[in-house]
């Protein structure tokens, strides 16, 4: 019993883990399109720090689900991981947690092979972590016992709002306002002194 | 080679302004029929006459149709978007003489290949005249290939190269990133040959009368003759058809007599430069003997200023044009065209702050060859050209003062359209 | 041995900035925020600098290509 319940901690602790991250990710995900620098860090520190932490996270994913199939106490299937809604073991909650994954996955994927599949694509799929993060929220929620008290309810919530600003942020701004330089550098056109229509049609 | 000096007009032959030739009897009556000749025969006659495209580029025409040639299901476009304000050339030849246009399409569509073709036409009342007449040789089976005619935005841009692709695929009439070039991909991502109106009409008349007719006007280097547009101080502004090489002064005197006296000239268009008075009379209009100043003859513009107005003060105008003309989609053209208007404007206004020379300078060093197309290219050419003719009108704007008698608009600068 | 030079896609580049933070030894910035990239053929301890550039940037606008930068 205490193998089957240390599983479970594991479980729930890289659950936890992986919030945060996960959060972080999407803040610097934010930033990333923000396009500008942070104290300390060029625009291609906040993006590399996207993409490592993005990985890491993946990483805690994978932890965090193979403790929860392994772990006896409930009948979690492998495939219950990545096919959502089909389990035994609180269908709905366990399910929102697959879709995530999945959307984390093709997320994760295309970005890996981002110069292959093009711009298009790649934006395409990325988009859909405003579908993916409130279902992991959603699941987080559902399934973590303690999380209606003590400070694992505020470290939910925390992260629940900031992530969420940060993707509320991203939805809202116009990009081209975002990096200043561009849009805000373009002079007033000058006004051409006079309209003059002088294309005749005279044959010599 | 000495230009020939008696022009024996070819594209604006006989009567033309009559309207006449817009009757597919009358143009094959004075013309004779569409030219039999097979592919590889008509592209051994474009190499040996020389012919080079009349678009601006002067490229020549049996490289491109070679080029096209090798590709699978080519696809042609009769260009004549004619996006430069100045111009007025391919909307004549369309007007008047449009099926020396759509022979020379057919013709190009055999060269290379193609069974798609396209005549790309400035938007307006042309559109449905081109629309018309194509219907009529396509009835009367005097076309082979199948013409779709496709309306041009009244936009400076819309005649370049792959902003007439991009406009023929369901976009808007911008330029797109190089590669591919357009002959390799281009019109339903296939080989797409894009030649100005006016060198298909070279093409229809060379096809039947030979390479050394061709070659009998003009110069070893450029043969033929070429359209050009002449405006400004002339008494006669209009379409003239000269041999290439003939001396610029000749241009001007061919266009009547010179109204006033003539300043500098602007040749190329707004992306041309200008030359400077007196010497540039001496000129030939070719390249070869504009090369020495830093122009071209491009598309064929030729505008003489009146010796009493103010170089700078028209350059501002034009170049204010060319920014808000520009297709936005690069960082250096989008933001460094109206500095340019701005800074420019600022010193033909006898804006005495200091700096502004070297801020011009700067910018057209730092726009030159950053973009997709070359729009700032051509811009930075036209400033240039103006900073070194109206050398003496600038130290005198900067000193506060502007020798110019005449400041009545010169160069045509359409009013800025909201969403063209 | 083919020489390798940076080229950027005019359209797609937005200004971001991440190529020339990368690699300051061939990419400037203009005062708006756009690379000015110095066109020569690349040395060969250049290189993994480069394609660290290319693939930094958020709109894929740098490439590297074969030959001189036309």
């Amino acid at each position: 019993m205490t193998g089957g319940s240390s599983l479970w901690f594991l479980s729930r602790g890289t659950g936890v883990l992986s919030l945060v991250l996960l959060t972080l990710v999407i803040v610097l995900g934010a930033l990333t399109r923000g396009g500008r620098p942070l104290p300390g860090l060029p625009r291609f520190a906040v993006a590399g720090l996207h993409r490592n932490l993005s990985l890491l996270s993946v990483a805690f994913l994978a932890v965090h689900i193979s403790t929860a199939v392994i772990d006896p106490y409930v009948t979690l299937r492998w495939v219950d991981a990545v096919v959502p809604f089909t389990g035994s073991y609180k269908p709905l909650w366990v399910g929102l947690g697959a879709l995530s994954l999945d959307l984390m996955a093709a997320m994760v994927a295309t970005s890996l092979v981002r110069k292959r599949i093009g711009r298009r694509l790649w934006q395409v799929v990325h988009l859909a972590v405003f579908a993916a993060w409130p279902v992991a929220l959603l699941h987080a929620f559902t399934l973590g016992p303690d999380v209606t008290r003590g400070y694992q309810l505020w470290l939910a919530v925390g992260c629940a709002v900031v992530s969420g600003a940060a993707l509320a942020w991203r939805w809202l701004a116009d990009p081209t306002q975002v990096w200043a330089p561009r849009a805000r550098a373009l002079t007033a056109v000058p006004e051409a002194a006079q309209d003059n229509q002088t294309k005749a049609e005279v044959f010599s | 080679m000495t230009a020939s000096l008696v022009l024996q007009e070819r594209l604006l032959a006989a009567d033309i302004g009559s309207g006449r030739f817009r009757d597919l009897g009358v143009h094959v009556g004075l013309h004779g029929p569409l030219p039999t000749t097979g592919a590889s025969t008509l592209i051994t006659q474009v190499q040996a006459s020389g012919l080079t495209g009349r678009g601006g580029a002067a490229f020549p025409m049996a490289r491109k149709l070679t080029a096209v040639a090798a590709g699978a299901a080519p696809v042609v476009v009769a260009n004549g978007a004619e996006g430069e304000p100045a111009s007025s050339k391919d909307r004549i030849l369309l007007s008047y003489a449009p099926h020396l246009v759509l022979d020379g399409l057919q013709l190009a569509c055999r060269a290379t290949g193609a069974s798609v073709a396209y005549v790309y036409v400035h938007e307006g009342p042309l559109v449905a005249q081109m629309q018309a007449l194509v219907t009529v040789r396509a009835s009367t089976g005097v076309d082979a290939v199948p013409v779709t005619v496709a309306s041009a935005p009244a936009r400076f841009l819309s005649g370049q190269d792959s902003a007439v692709v991009a406009r023929l695929n369901g976009g808007p009439a911008l330029p797109t990133a190089v590669p591919p070039p357009v002959y390799l991909r281009g019109v339903g991502r296939r080989p797409t040959l894009v030649q100005n109106v006016e060198t298909l009409a070279h093409l229809a008349l060379l096809a039947r009368h030979g390479a050394s007719w061709f070659r009998s006007q003009g110069t070893d280097s450029e043969p033929g003759t070429m359209l050009c547009t002449v405006g400004g101080a002339v008494g006669a502004p209009g379409v003239l058809e000269v041999p290439i090489g003939l001396v610029l002064g000749e241009v001007i005197e061919r266009a009547g007599a010179p109204a006033a006296g003539v300043g500098a000239l602007l040749v190329g268009g707004y992306h041309g430069a200008w030359l400077p008075p007196g010497g540039a009379l001496d000129l030939p209009l070719s390249v070869e003997g504009l090369r020495p100043l830093g122009a071209t003859p491009g598309a064929g513009v030729v505008i003489a200023l009146p010796a009493g107005a103010c170089g700078l003060v028209e350059t501002a105008r034009a170049v204010s044009y060319l920014a808000e003309q520009s297709a936005r989609q690069c960082g250096p053209c989008l933001n460094g065209l109206p500095a340019m208007a701005q800074t420019l404007s600022r010193l033909a206004g006898r804006d005495r702050s200091r700096g502004l020379e070297e801020r011009l300078a700067a910018l057209t060093a730092t726009v030159e060859r950053r973009g997709a197309c070359h729009h700032p290219d051509g811009t930075v050419r036209l400033v240039r050209s103006a900073l070194r003719v109206f050398a003496g009108e600038v130290a005198a704007h900067r000193g506060g003062v502007c020798t110019a008698t005449d400041l009545r608009p010169v160069l045509p600068v359409p009013t800025s359209r909201v969403g063209a | 041995m083919m020489s390798l030079s940076v080229a950027v896609d005019w359209i797609a580049c937005d200004g971001r900035g991440l190529c020339a933070e990368l690699f300051p030894e061939r990419i400037g910035m203009d005062e708006w925020g756009y690379p000015v990239i110095d066109r020569d053929p690349l040395s060969a301890d250049l290189v993994p600098h480069a394609r660290r550039a290319v693939a930094a940037c958020p709109k894929l606008a740098l490439r590297l290509q074969a030959g001189r930068h036309p």
